[in-house]
C-alpha cells in the first residue's frame, strides 16, 4: 500500500522531490503536506455558489503542484455563525497553514475575521470588496475608524465596477434614465441602496435618476407596491440585487399589472444559468453583472487550461452547465498554491501573509496582485480587484440560455460577443 | 385608486397564505399538532410534481392530483401520533431538517419553477384595476378548497369524526373512534391541500430546498388570527395579513412585513382567541 508519507519519503530518497521546482522543497522536508482550510456553503440557501469546490478541488490536487498540499473542507451550511465556527476548528483542530474562503460576504467575512483574530493568514473572494472591507469594520458608519487587516486578503470587484458596468450598458440603448431600484433588507442590498455610498449617486453622476421604493423582506410574495412605485416614476430600466425566487415574482407580477421596462439589470437573481431558465420566455434579454465566463481570456496557472477548457471539463465531469464561480474556486488554489510555494517556512503565520501580499500572479480570474489599483488607499493592502464586464441572456430555439457579453469598456481584454438589446 | 388596487393584490395575497394555513389549521385544529415541518412538505410537493411533469409531460393540474394521492399514501400510512404534545413537535422540527437535507441532496440547491406558460402572466383588467389570472385561481382555490373541507368538516361522518376526536379524544374512542386512523386521515387531507398549495407556490415563483420555513410564519398567523379549527378564519386571517402587507408596502416596504406582524398582534389584543375560534377550551 502507498501511503501519502511513504510516498514522500521515497521521493525524498530517490531525489525526485529534489527534481521539482525547488518551490516546494521546504514542505516535503517536513514530511508533511502544506493544509489549507476551506469554507463555503455547501449546503443551504448559497449552496449553487459551491456547485463546484469537489470538482475544483479534486482537479487541484491532481495537478504536480497540488501533491503537496491536503485540502480541508467545512461547510458553513449558508450560515455565517456556522462559518465562524468551522474556521475556528479548521485552525485550532486542523492546525490548517493557510485559510482560503469564498461565496459572499455571509461566509468570507465571519470567516476572514475569525482568522485575522486568530492571525491566520486568508485569502477570500467571490464577495464585493466593500460589504467584506468595510463590513468587517467595527464601525462601518466611520470611515475614520476603518483598519487594515494584517492576515487578511481578498480579490474581486466593487459597487463602484457593478455601477460603471450597469452604465455602460444602459448607455447602449435610448431610455428616459429613470431607473427603479429593487433593494432587499439583508446585506448586498443595503449596501446598494445606501443613499450615500450606494449605486444611486454613481448613477446620478451620469444623469440616471434612482427610485427607490425601500427595502423588502427576502422571500416577499408581493411586490406591487414597488410595481406601482416604478410605473408612478415611469422607470425604463429596473435594476436591483434580488434572490431568484423574489426576481420571478416581481417579474410576473410586473408583466400582469402591464408594466414593462425597456432594460432589467439585475445581480443575484440570473447569476445562475438554470435561474434564468425558470423564467423561460421572460428571461430572454435580462442583464446582469458577468465576474467570469468560458470566453475570459485567462489561463490558469495550475493547469493550463483556458477559460474555456475549464468550463468545457467541469461540463463533462458534472453533467451540469458552466457558472462564474467555477473559475474563481479555482483560482483560489492558484493563488494558495503559489503563495505556499513562495515561503520557506509554511507554519510561520506572518511570511505567509507576506506572501501573499507580495503575490503577482496570472490566473483563471485575470492578475491578481495586492498593488491596491483601483482601490481606496483604506484598503489597497488587502483588496485587489479582478475584471468586470456586463453581459445579456440570449434565450436559444430550444428554451436554453446563453451568456453574452455586450459591455466590456471596463476590461477590453474581454471579448464581447453581441450588442446591447432592449427588452421584448 | 392605488389603494384599491392595494386592496385587491393584498386579498389576492391573502389567497396564497390561505392556501399555505389551511393545511396547518386542518392538523392543528384536529390533532393540536404544530407541524413545523409544513413550509417543507409543500416544497416537497412541489419538487414532487415538477418530477412528474418531467418525465410525463403531464399538465401541472393533473400531475397534483397525482402527487396529492401518492403523498396521501405515504403519509397516512406513516403517520404515527403520540399522547404528549411534545413528541411530535420535535418529530416535525427534525423532518423539516431532514426533509431540506435531503431534497438539497436529491435535487440540488437549484432554483426551479412550475412552467405554465401564458399564465404565469396572464391578466384581467377590472376597470381600474388589473388583476393577475395566477393570483385570482390562486385565491378561488383556497376559496373553494376550504369550502370542500368546510363541507367535509360539518356534513359527513368523517367531519363528525374529526370534531369528535378534536374536542375529546378519550371519549370519542370509548364510541368506536379510533382517533389514531382519524388522526391519519386529516394528515392525508391536509397533505391534499399541500399539495394545490405547492402547486401554485412553484407556478408563481421560484422554489429550491430550502424556502419552505418562509412562509411557516405567515400561515401561522393566518390560522391564529382566524381562530383555532374555524377554517373560513383561516381564509379571513390570510387575507387580513395579506392586506396588511401591501398596505403596509406602500407607504414603504420596510413596512410590509412588520405591518402584517402588527396586525396579527392587534387581533391577538383584542380577541385573544382569534376572529372565529371554533372550539371553547
Amino acid at each position: 500500500m502507498l501511503t501519502r508519507r511513504k510516498l514522500l519519503k521515497t521521493g525524498a530518497a530517490t531525489g525526485l522531490a529534489l527534481a521539482t521546482p525547488g518551490l516546494f522543497a521546504p514542505a516535503i522536508a517536513q514530511g508533511a503536506k502544506i493544509r489549507i482550510g476551506y469554507v463555503s456553503p455547501q449546503s443551504g440557501p448559497l449552496a449553487g455558489f459551491a456547485e463546484s469546490d469537489a470538482y475544483n478541488i479534486q482537479a487541484f490536487l491532481a495537478t504536480e503542484a497540488g501533491r503537496n498540499f491536503e485540502v480541508i473542507v467545512k461547510d458553513s451550511q449558508s450560515d455565517p455563525n456556522r462559518a465562524a465556527a468551522v474556521a475556528k476548528e479548521l485552525i485550532v483542530n486542523d492546525e490548517v497553514n493557510l485559510m482560503v474562503v469564498a461565496s459572499t460576504p455571509e461566509t468570507t467575512n465571519p470567516v476572514a475575521t475569525t482568522c485575522e483574530a486568530e492571525g491566520m493568514p486568508v485569502i477570500s473572494t467571490k464577495a464585493p470588496w466593500q460589504p467584506w472591507f468595510i463590513g468587517q469594520q467595527g464601525n462601518p458608519g466611520d470611515p475614520a475608524s476603518w483598519k487594515p487587516f494584517n492576515y487578511a486578503f481578498h480579490y474581486f470587484w466593487g459597487l463602484e465596477d457593478v455601477i460603471a458596468g450597469f452604465l455602460n450598458m444602459w448607455n447602449q440603448i435610448g431610455t428616459n434614465k429613470a431607473v427603479g431600484g429593487l433593494f432587499p433588507n439583508d446585506g448586498d442590498g443595503n449596501a446598494w441602496g445606501d443613499p450615500n455610498v450606494g449605486v444611486g449617486p454613481g448613477f446620478a453622476a451620469q444623469g440616471y435618476a434612482l427610485t427607490d421604493p425601500g427595502r423588502y423582506q427576502n422571500l416577499t410574495d408581493d411586490f406591487s407596491a414597488q410595481i406601482n412605485a416604478f410605473k408612478a416614476a415611469s422607470c425604463d430600466i429596473v435594476t436591483g440585487v434580488v434572490i431568484p425566487p423574489d426576481f420571478t415574482t416581481f417579474r410576473n407580477q410586473a408583466l400582469q399589472q402591464g408594466y414593462n421596462p425597456k432594460i432589467i439589470t439585475v445581480a443575484k437573481a440570473i447569476l445562475f444559468p438554470q435561474s434564468v431558465e425558470a423564467l423561460g420566455a421572460a428571461g430572454h434579454n435580462l442583464s446582469s453583472e458577468v465576474w467570469w465566463s468560458a470566453t475570459h481570456p485567462f489561463i490558469s496557472s495550475l493547469t493550463g487550461q483556458s477559460a474555456a477548457e475549464l468550463a468545457a471539463d467541469f461540463t463533462e465531469k458534472s453533467g451540469r452547465p458552466w457558472t462564474q464561480p467555477i473559475g474563481f474556486v479555482h483560482s483560489l488554489f492558484e493563488v494558495a498554491s503559489d503563495v505556499m510555494g513562495r515561503v520557506s517556512d509554511v507554519t510561520d503565520a506572518d511570511a505567509v501573509a507576506a506572501a501573499i501580499s507580495a503575490t503577482d500572479l496570472d490566473t483563471m480570474v485575470g492578475k491578481i496582485a495586492w498593488k491596491g489599483e483601483g482601490v481606496p488607499p483604506f484598503a489597497a493592502t488587502n483588496v485587489t480587484k479582478t475584471p468586470l464586464v456586463g453581459g445579456q441572456w440570449r434565450r436559444k430555439e430550444d428554451g436554453t440560455f446563453d451568456q453574452v457579453i455586450v459591455d466590456n469598456q471596463t476590461a477590453p481584454a474581454i471579448p464581447t460577443g453581441g450588442q446591447m438589446e432592449a427588452l421584448a | 385608486m392605488i389603494w384599491l388596487d392595494v386592496l385587491v393584490q393584498g386579498i389576492l395575497l391573502g389567497g396564497l397564505y390561505a392556501l399555505f394555513a389551511a393545511g396547518l389549521s386542518l392538523v392543528f385544529g384536529i390533532m393540536r399538532l404544530v407541524n413545523l415541518a409544513h413550509g417543507d412538505l409543500i416544497v416537497l410537493a412541489a419538487f414532487v410534481i415538477l418530477l412528474i411533469v418531467a418525465t410525463t409531460g403531464l399538465d401541472p393540474f393533473l400531475a397534483a392530483l397525482i402527487a396529492a394521492g401518492w403523498l396521501l399514501q405515504r403519509l397516512v400510512l406513516n403517520r404515527v401520533l403520540g399522547r404528549d404534545i411534545l413528541p411530535p413537535l420535535l418529530v416535525t422540527f427534525g423532518l423539516s431538517v431532514a426533509l431540506q437535507n435531503g431534497m438539497l441532496e436529491a435535487f440540488s440547491a437549484d432554483s426551479r419553477r412550475l412552467r405554465v406558460g401564458a399564465l404565469e402572466s396572464a391578466s384581467i383588467g377590472f376597470g381600474p384595476v388589473t388583476v393577475g389570472t395566477l393570483p385570482l385561481l390562486t385565491f378561488a382555490s383556497a376559496v373553494v378548497a376550504i369550502f370542500v373541507l368546510n363541507r367535509i368538516f360539518y356534513t359527513t361522518a368523517l367531519g363528525r369524526a374529526f370534531r369528535a376526536v378534536s374536542d375529546d379524544p378519550t371519549t370519542a374512542s370509548l364510541m368506536g373512534l379510533n382517533p389514531r386512523s382519524v388522526f391519519a386521515i386529516a394528515t392525508g387531507l391536509a397533505m391534499v391541500i399541500v399539495t394545490l398549495a405547492a402547486l401554485y407556490l412553484g407556478m408563481r415563483s421560484n422554489f429550491d430546498p430550502s424556502i419552505g420555513p418562509a412562509r411557516l410564519l405567515y400561515a401561522f398567523q393566518a390560522v391564529i388570527i382566524g381562530g383555532l379549527g374555524s377554517l373560513w378564519g383561516t381564509l379571513a386571517g390570510g387575507a387580513i395579513i395579506g392586506v396588511a402587507q401591501t398596505l403596509g408596502a406602500q407607504i414603504n416596504p420596510e413596512w410590509q412585513i412588520l405591518a402584517g406582524h402588527i396586525a396579527f398582534l392587534v387581533v391577538l389584543l383584542i380577541r385573544p382567541r382569534g376572529l372565529f375560534p371554533r372550539a371553547v377550551d
